[in-house]
């Protein structure tokens, strides 16, 4: 069940409990209970809203960032990593096998606050050697969501 | 001038879902229940192999009876779906969809006169293929309370001197219904007794939410007189790549070839190429369909219950077949009124048979979302012509 749970709550997590426990076919307290693990355990660690800022008046700017490092004895890539995630225009760091080393993705509201971001600091850390900065220009699909258009049910009239 | 057109063809009736849908889709905001097949694409993979083998340049034919490989994958799938031995050099054939299967088993096995057994409520093209084909067709009028699967006992009592074919429709559209081993064991002793062939349309095999679909082939005595009729069209969601197969005797198969060869030559190629892929790895993707479809089932069984609306559990194909009879109306008046008054298209059990009377067949390869606002609506009807009745009592 949990599998089931995810895979439908990844896509809408606004579904309520009663319609989760009616399309799995399951007791409404099992869906509470299971969620209320998946939670404690982390596993569900948010329940989020995907936003599409472009349609908005908002600005934003997103920036992915190729950052290599000298990792540190005793504690490998997880201090520096811990010093990067805790800026709060950071939007997620991940450890990347291949050519460098940490994957941070970045939102700003302009590209100069990004840059001076990197420049100030980011680059600026000790164990940072060298960073690759690449701006998003446009978002095609974003977690497992298609955002540049709607699809129409194109089935034709067909008979039988 | 005389007249051009041949009395049997003149003779037969368009299909009933035509109507509702020339009316729905002259219709702004109607939302329709109606269309019987996946909402989904097909599964990128398979589409990505149909690209590469055009660009690859193999736009010629294919061999008569399919594309080799195909073939061989076509009997791997038998073998590990249904235990079934089939012989990829004569025992398959590659056909246009399910249907052309329908056609040329008919033709390839048909006297004039003999009678084909033809369950309904089911699939619209049985009658008039057999007609085609010089058949009487014979209806048996599957029944609500056995849950619209076949008995030995209606069968028995459908069989005469002149029977030779028994269509067998299951997953059934439009009920829902499916047979389980059980009632297959029951109603194949009719048949070898009887001596009667089976042409058994499976291509709901895959879209089962009860234990896996069991086909009578795989009974013992039955793959000698039974065509197995399937195809990629529902369960793979490629309905436009046209693309079914049969298998059976060889015997049968021979002369099923032979029409195919001189009517068709063969399936496209492009779909043929892309089926090897879906068989080979889509199984992954026939899991998250079937999936989705049960998620709906179990939304579109509550809903009725909530509002009342009898109908039996079905646990196949992505068909409910709910029961309409309070209402007191005939199910195309039912239908007809629900499109009027709430923009929502469903399809009268009638077309599937006069014993679809009383019942409509709503189709749930339909989104989630789309399922919801149209079952509102039916809730609104629901209340309403309750309503109505209550006051023409009162």
């Amino acid at each position: 069940m949990r599998e089931q749970i995810l895979t439908i709550i990844e896509k809408n997590s606004r579904m309520d409990i009663k319609e989760l426990a009616v399309i799995l076919g399951v007791e409404e307290i099992a869906v509470v209970n299971e969620l209320a693990a998946m939670e404690a355990e982390g596993i569900i660690c948010g329940y989020h809203t995907m936003i599409d800022w472009e349609k908005t008046s908002i600005e934003k700017v997103t920036a992915l960032i190729e950052v290599r490092v000298t990792p540190q004895r005793g504690q490998g890539f997880d201090h520096i990593a811990e010093r990067i995630y805790k800026y709060p225009e950071v939007n997620s760091v991940y450890l990347i096998s291949g050519g460098f080393d940490l994957m941070v993705t970045l939102e700003g509201k302009s590209l100069k606050e990004v840059s001076t971001f990197v420049s100030d600091k980011l680059s600026t850390l000790d164990t940072v050697l060298s960073t690759a900065t690449h701006f998003i220009l446009k978002k095609y699909k974003d977690h497992g969501t298609i955002l540049t258009k709607k699809s129409e049910d194109e089935r034709e009239k067909i008979t039988p | 001038m005389r007249n051009p057109l041949a009395d049997k063809v003149v003779d037969i009736k368009p299909s009933g879902i035509r109507k509702f849908f020339d009316i729905v889709s002259e219709m702004k905001d109607a939302i329709s229940l109606g269309v019987g097949e996946p909402d989904f694409d097909t599964p990128w993979h398979i589409r990505d192999e149909g690209i590469y083998s055009l660009e690859k340049g193999r736009t010629f034919y294919t061999s008569n009876a399919g594309l080799k490989e195909l073939k061989i994958e076509i009997c791997n799938y038998m073998k590990r779906t249904q235990n079934i031995d089939y012989n990829h050099k004569d025992e398959v054939i590659v056909t246009v969809g399910g249907s052309e299967a329908i056609d040329i088993a008919l033709r390839a096995m048909i006297n004039e006169g003999d009678e084909v057994l033809i369950p309904q409520p089911s699939y619209v093209s049985y009658e008039p293929c057999a007609i085609l084909a010089n058949a009487v067709p014979v209806i048996i009028e599957l029944k609500a309370e056995n849950e619209f699967r076949l008995t030995a006992q209606e069968l028995l009592e459908a069989i005469t001197e002149k029977t030779k074919v028994l269509i067998l429709p299951f997953p059934n559209n439009p009920t829902g219904a499916i047979m389980e081993k059980e009632d297959l064991e029951a109603i194949a002793k009719v048949i070898e007794e009887k001596d009667i062939f089976v042409i058994s349309d499976e291509i709901y095999a895959e879209l089962t939410y009860k234990g896996k679909h069991v086909s009578i082939a795989s009974l013992p005595g039955m793959k000698e007189r039974t065509i197995l009729i399937n195809g990629f069209s529902k369960s793979y969601a490629m309905t436009g790549w046209r693309l079914g197969y049969a298998c059976g005797p060889k015997n049968i198969l021979e002369q099923m070839i032979k029409i195919h060869q001189f009517a068709i030559m063969c399936a496209p190629t492009t779909s043929q190429y892309a089926a090897v892929e879906a068989l080979k790895n889509g199984d992954e993707d026939v899991c998250q369909m079937r999936e989705a479809y049960n998620q709906r089932r179990r939304y579109l069984l509550h809903t009725f219950r909530e509002m009342g609306l009898e109908c039996f559990e079905p646990f196949g194909a992505f068909y409910v077949f709910p029961c309409i009879k309070e209402f007191g109306m005939t199910s195309e008046e039912f239908a007809n009124r629900f499109l009027q008054e709430e923009k929502v298209a469903v399809v009268p059990g009638t077309a599937f048979g006069d014993c679809g009377e009383g019942f409509l067949r709503i189709s749930y390869a339909y989104s989630l979302e789309n399922l919801k606002v149209a079952i509102g609506r039916l809730k609104n009807f629901v209340e309403r012509l309750r309503k109505e009745k209550k006051e023409e009592r009162g």
